[in-house]
């Protein structure tokens, strides 16, 4: 379990981190989204043990970050932005380093690094100094490191960033293969990894938490934009607001080019077969039609924006 | 202990996988042996002791510790590796001191690489062997006060050049600090107490008295104080500075 209680970091002028409280519990893989400087980095900075918090506490698996950080340490997987690793070892020699740091010996140690050697296919680059790796192997070499002690809980600062798809495939392969039993925590800002890895996401803006939902299920990608129409409307100006309100009463919008138009569903009903039923029955030529999954990009932006306006 | 003893393995390890170890070793040789049968004019003297030998460990020291130190935390903290070292279950003295210990068993192994000099003067002659077993004891704590300052400088910033031109200019200020080049910017306006006081924190004057083999506690004092000095120093800037 990792929690956060009104986790603040302040930087001289900056707040970086402002009063956000979370609580992941065992079993869920928590994303963490926002844009680049929102405060994602910082807060898993603080909850890793490496920035101690202006105010407020964080606890990994009931262990205070600060007060008992031996004990936060042991129960977490850290894996830091960029995947850093000394270049001049070998992935071999370096996952023993760490295993030696983490108290891990003998049979135990020999048995934790088989296991993410297997787990993350280091086969083949075991004896290859990590700075002539590829990115992917690399960030596998991170991963590797931050689950050799099989922890608990797990923080990974945007673990699939530079990665080509079939890298980052794998390790949202692996991610969801060991999030039954860990806590996890990922930063990104890629939003369909959310869709394929996280059972939460959590919007984070100007180091306040914006937006906290459960994306399971069928509600999954429906879930959030609901919300998040709610919150850009609010931020909108009046114009903007009144066109939308209709365009929500009819659930079509029209793209500017004219000639394409988007149903907007409602959970649970499927969206492109009632529009090829309805195209039929009129005997409308329909020219392509596609369905878009959960709009999270819209919301993203829509959330992410809001709540930068409001600020501003 | 345990994390010490893994960070300190990781370390000196880090020394031979690359070329630094090696670069290093040849160097620092090379320019003992040279300086001593050119400069120190080891045969002329037509004595049978070390006094030229040891004579130029503390200049030698001035640019190649540093030089040796530079890549100790700026290392880490221009790779981003230090937020991964300082989230692993380790405190910062800790990884502090195993990196300096590493260092400083390294610079230790460089010096015993000079071993031969002491061979060749036995077989000169009949040198004193507790005077040059006292100076190679002062030479090894001379290294880890230049090591300790190198290490605190290289917390400061995230480029090793700087690192290395800081950490030269305050070894040598430290080492010219019994000589007039430092002494006369300080008695033209500063009462005489803290004339002596720069004056007492030479490494010159520490490392003269020991090499001529009076093992005095005050020097002791001097240096370990000056490392612990140094590394607490580095603990507090690396505390600082970890958020930038």
């Amino acid at each position: 379990m990792i929690e956060t209680e009104h986790l603040t970091k302040r930087f001289d002028v900056l707040t970086a981190v402002d009063d956000l409280t979370l609580r992941v519990e065992p079993g869920e893989v928590l994303g963490f989204l926002g844009p680049n400087g929102a405060g994602k980095s910082t807060t898993m900075k603080m909850i890793a043990g490496f920035l101690a918090p202006s105010a407020g506490s964080a606890r990994v698996c009931g262990h205070d970050v600060v007060a008992d950080a031996a004990g936060a340490r042991a129960a977490l997987g850290y894996l830091p932005e960029g995947a850093p690793a000394y270049g001049e070892m070998v992935p071999w020699s370096f996952l023993v380093f760490v295993a030696r740091l983490r108290g891990l010996r003998g049979a135990e140690r020999r048995a934790r690094l088989d296991a993410v050697i297997e787990q993350l296919h280091l086969g083949p680059v075991l004896q290859q100094p990590i700075a002539t790796l590829s990115k992917g192997f690399k960030r596998r070499v991170g991963l590797a490191q931050a689950l050799l002690h099989d922890p608990p809980a797990l923080i990974l600062d945007e673990p699939t960033d530079g990665l080509d798809p079939n890298q980052k495939h794998e390790v949202r392969a692996l991610i969801n293969a060991i999030a039954p039993a860990k806590t996890i925590v990922i930063s990104t800002h890629i939003l369909e990894e959310v869709e394929s890895v996280c059972t939460r996401a959590a919007i984070i803006s100007d180091g306040r938490l914006v937006a906290d939902e459960h994306t399971g299920g069928a509600a999954r990608a429906l879930a959030l934009p609901q919300r998040g129409h709610g919150r850009a409307r609010r931020a909108g100006a009046g114009r903007r607001r009144r066109a939308r309100r209709a365009r929500r009463r009819r659930g079509v919008e029209r793209a500017p080019d004219g000639h394409s138009l988007t149903v907007f569903g409602r959970d649970g009903l499927d969206t492109a077969e009632r529009v090829r039923a309805c195209a039929g029955e009129h005997g409308w030529t329909v020219a392509a039609l596609r369905a878009e999954g959960g709009r999270l990009d819209d919301v993203f932006r829509a959330i992410t924006r809001g709540s930068a306006e409001t600020a501003a | 202990m345990r994390a010490i003893g893994a960070i300190f393995r990781r370390e000196l390890g880090a020394y031979f996988v690359t070329p630094v170890a090696y670069v290093f070793l040849v160097i620092f040789l090379a320019l003992m042996g040279a300086l001593t049968f050119y400069f120190g004019n080891f045969y002329e003297r037509g004595q049978a002791d070390l006094g030229a030998f040891f004579g130029l460990h503390p200049w030698l020291y001035a640019f190649l510790v540093p030089a040796l130190a530079m890549r100790l935390w700026a290392e880490e903290r221009d790779a981003g590796t230090i937020e991964l070292l300082l989230t692993l279950p380790v405190t910062t003295a800790q990884a502090v001191i195993a990196k300096f210990l590493a260092a400083w068993a390294f610079t230790t192994l460089a010096l015993a690489l000079t071993a031969p000099m002491w061979w060749t003067v036995n077989y000169l002659g009949n040198p004193d062997n507790g005077v040059i077993a006292a100076s190679y004891l002062g030479s090894a704590l001379m290294a880890g006060g230049f090591l300790a300052i190198g290490s605190f400088v290289s917390a400061l910033t995230r480029s090793q050049v700087v690192a290395f031109v800081l950490g030269f200019v305050l070894c040598f200020v430290l080492l010219m600090a019994g000589y007039p080049l430092v002494l006369d910017a300080f008695g033209s306006w500063a009462p005489q107490a803290v004339v002596d006081a720069v004056a007492a924190l030479s490494f010159q004057n520490h490392f003269d008295s020991i090499r001529r083999g009076v093992l005095e506690l005050r020097d002791g004092i001097y240096f370990v104080g000056l490392i612990a000095f140094f590394l607490f120093a580095n603990v507090a800037v690396i505390e600082m500075k970890k958020g930038e």
